[in-house]
């Protein structure tokens, strides 16, 4: 692990630097009265993996749930700050901005594989019958892109009609991270994704972050520090709804400059 | 304590058992002795007519107490098609306010707007039916059945359904009176089972950039197909045995018209009026047949009901 870290840092140092996908900017979110973010700052950098990792209760779920407007299904919730989407520059939790816009761009994998009781097929294409894309060849095109980006194409090409729910857990985390790409998300969000899945499970969807990440921007949250170690190139430690240290993976695992950070890395509480 | 210290607790324990056991099954057993009685007396009071005029008796329109001629078609076809009116008119505005206060409506609304449907469930149905006859049917005699004889009458093939004279009361009257009754329990089912739909297939929904009028068409309605059709079934069972408000509206005519503007009679109506005045077997007899053909029919919806609700949560739900 170390030694890759390192063969890691030297390649970046070499390429330029990433470019920067979300500027998150004095962002607060509020439930009712109860302030659940406090100031949050972060960049996220394209085509690169994110954690947010922290003790349960910490906020990174909610936090996640701001890039795709989630909150807006919940009466009496309300952000400040912004989420600076580039290139365009536009706020992602702006009341004038659509929060369907939002999450037609922004994917999300969630915590419990959740396909829709239809086909493979159905699930994988549902997303694209929404943007309004009726044409059966492009559909059929875009369902084994998507298929073969969530590496389950092999698994399922032979049984496309059968229901989505008939797949064992980890297929259908795929099934679902299929879903999502199908769309071409400019960020994919993975709220804990393998929490419910088995080591072998969760072992594929890891390589498959790893695989992603050379086309899509992820943002994920894990409980799971080494899972954060191993997927991400850039962490951040949230506590207690704040933003305690973010940087780059093998930094804040190796050399936390936060005693808070190094408390929860070494495993003192959490 | 030893084994034998422990007998007679347990010997004790087991009389208790087999006397609460026995106590349940007794009160399960009842309603079965008395759906059992009621199809019994039914059948023996129909008994006579069920003689006389066989199954004749259904496809028969004539009702004539003086020449003892009796025929159920008519209570029946005014059964059949007055609760089909309230369930046209009840079922998507039921929808409509289940989709309302499940997934749009803003917490502050949601407790009285619940509420004020509740009330609506418990005006008895005399109520209804003295405001039918004095309040609605006026309004539909003096504004909206001239307007849908001039405009639908000519129409061909449903015109035929709006033709005559306007005299308030009527199938459509009556209609809409149990359109009305049947919404608290058909909106008030459909509320509960939108409720179970699971968050995190909505949620999946959402994710993927799904409004809300995309999630309950794709995920909530194919999810609660089985509880929709459940709830539509009730209002169908209530609209069919409702008595008193339909018989202050429908104008209580033995006879068919093609028209839905006519006056018409149901059988719970039948029943209702003329079992005071109801001389001689034969009469008495029929009425009971038509309370038995009542009685099949909602045993008939009910039974169809039950088969729906298993063909499609058999394959709905899938897991």
């Amino acid at each position: 692990m170390m030694q890759s870290g390192t063969a890691e840092e030297e390649r970046r140092a070499a390429a330029p630097a990433p470019r920067l996908k979300a500027r998150v900017e004095a962002l607060s979110f509020f439930y009712g009265d109860f302030q659940a973010l406090k100031n949050l700052n972060i960049e996220v950098r394209e085509r690169h993996v994110t954690a947010l990792i922290g003790p349960s209760g910490c906020g990174k779920s909610t936090f996640l749930r701001c890039f795709n407007r989630m909150h807006d299904l919940t009466a009496g919730t309300r952000y400040e700050g912004c989420i600076r989407l580039y290139p365009e520059d536009i706020n992602l939790v702006a009341h004038d901005v659509d929060p369907i816009e939002v999450r037609m761009r922004i994917g999300m994998v969630f915590q419990k594989p959740n396909p829709f009781p239809k086909s493979i097929f159905e699930n994988v294409a549902y997303g694209l019958r929404l943007r309004g894309v009726r044409s059966r060849v492009k559909l059929d095109e875009a369902v084994e892109r998507a298929l073969r980006g969530a590496a389950l194409w092999d698994e399922v090409k032979d049984r496309l009609s059968h229901s989505g729910l008939s797949l064992s857990g980890g297929q259908q985390q795929r099934l679902c991270i299929a879903r999502a790409l199908a769309t071409n998300p400019e960020i994919l969000l993975f709220d804990e994704p393998t929490s419910a899945l088995d080591p072998i499970a969760t072992a594929r969807i890891e390589e498959l972050i790893a695989v992603l990440r050379e086309q899509v921007t992820v943002v994920i949250v894990t409980h799971n520090m080494q899972q954060a170690a191993r997927v991400s190139d850039f962490t951040a430690f949230m506590y207690l709804g704040e933003l305690v240290e973010v940087g780059e993976t093998s930094r804040i695992f190796t050399n936390p400059g936060k005693k808070a950070t190094e408390d929860y890395i070494t495993g003192r509480y959490g | 304590m030893t084994p034998d210290d422990l007998r007679p607790h347990v010997c004790r324990e087991a009389r208790i058992e087999r006397a609460f056991r026995a106590a349940t099954f007794s009160s399960a057993l009842l309603v079965l002795i008395l759906l059992a009685g009621v199809v019994a007396t039914l059948i023996i009071g129909a008994w006579p007519a069920l003689k006389t005029f066989g199954a004749g008796f259904v496809l028969r329109e004539k009702w004539n107490p003086v020449t003892e001629v009796f025929g159920g078609l008519g209570p029946l076809y005014g059964t059949v098609v007055t609760s089909l009116i309230a369930l046209l008119f009840a079922v998507p505005v039921s929808f409509g306010i289940a989709v309302f206060l499940t997934e749009v409506c803003p917490r502050w609304l949601r407790g009285p707007i619940a509420t004020a449907i509740e009330l609506l469930a418990s005006i008895p149905s005399i109520v209804y039916g003295i405001w039918g006859l004095f309040v609605l049917a006026p309004i539909l005699q003096r504004d909206v059945q001239p307007w849908l004889i001039d405009h639908w009458g000519a129409l061909p093939g449903i015109g035929r359904w709006f033709q005559g004279p306007p005299y308030g009361i009527g199938l459509l009257t009556a209609g809409l009176v149990l359109a009305i009754m049947i919404l608290p329990f058909i909106s008030s089912v459909m509320r509960e089972v939108f409720r179970m739909a699971p968050v995190s297939l909505k949620e999946a929904a959402y994710g993927i950039g799904a409004t809300r009028w995309n999630v309950v068409w794709h995920v909530v309605v194919p999810w609660s197909r089985a509880g929709l059709v459940g709830g539509i079934m009730l209002g169908l069972g209530r609209a069919l045995g409702e008595t008193m408000a339909v018989t202050f509206v429908i104008g209580n005519a033995h006879r068919i018209s093609a028209s839905l503007l006519a006056p018409a009679t149901t059988i719970s109506s039948v029943i209702a009026n003329e079992f005071s005045e109801a001389v001689g077997e034969l009469y008495v007899s029929s009425l009971f047949y038509l309370g038995l053909l009542l009685f099949m029919l909602t045993f008939a919806v009910i039974a169809g009901a039950r088969l729906l609700l298993r063909m499609s949560s058999g394959a709905g739900r899938g897991a």
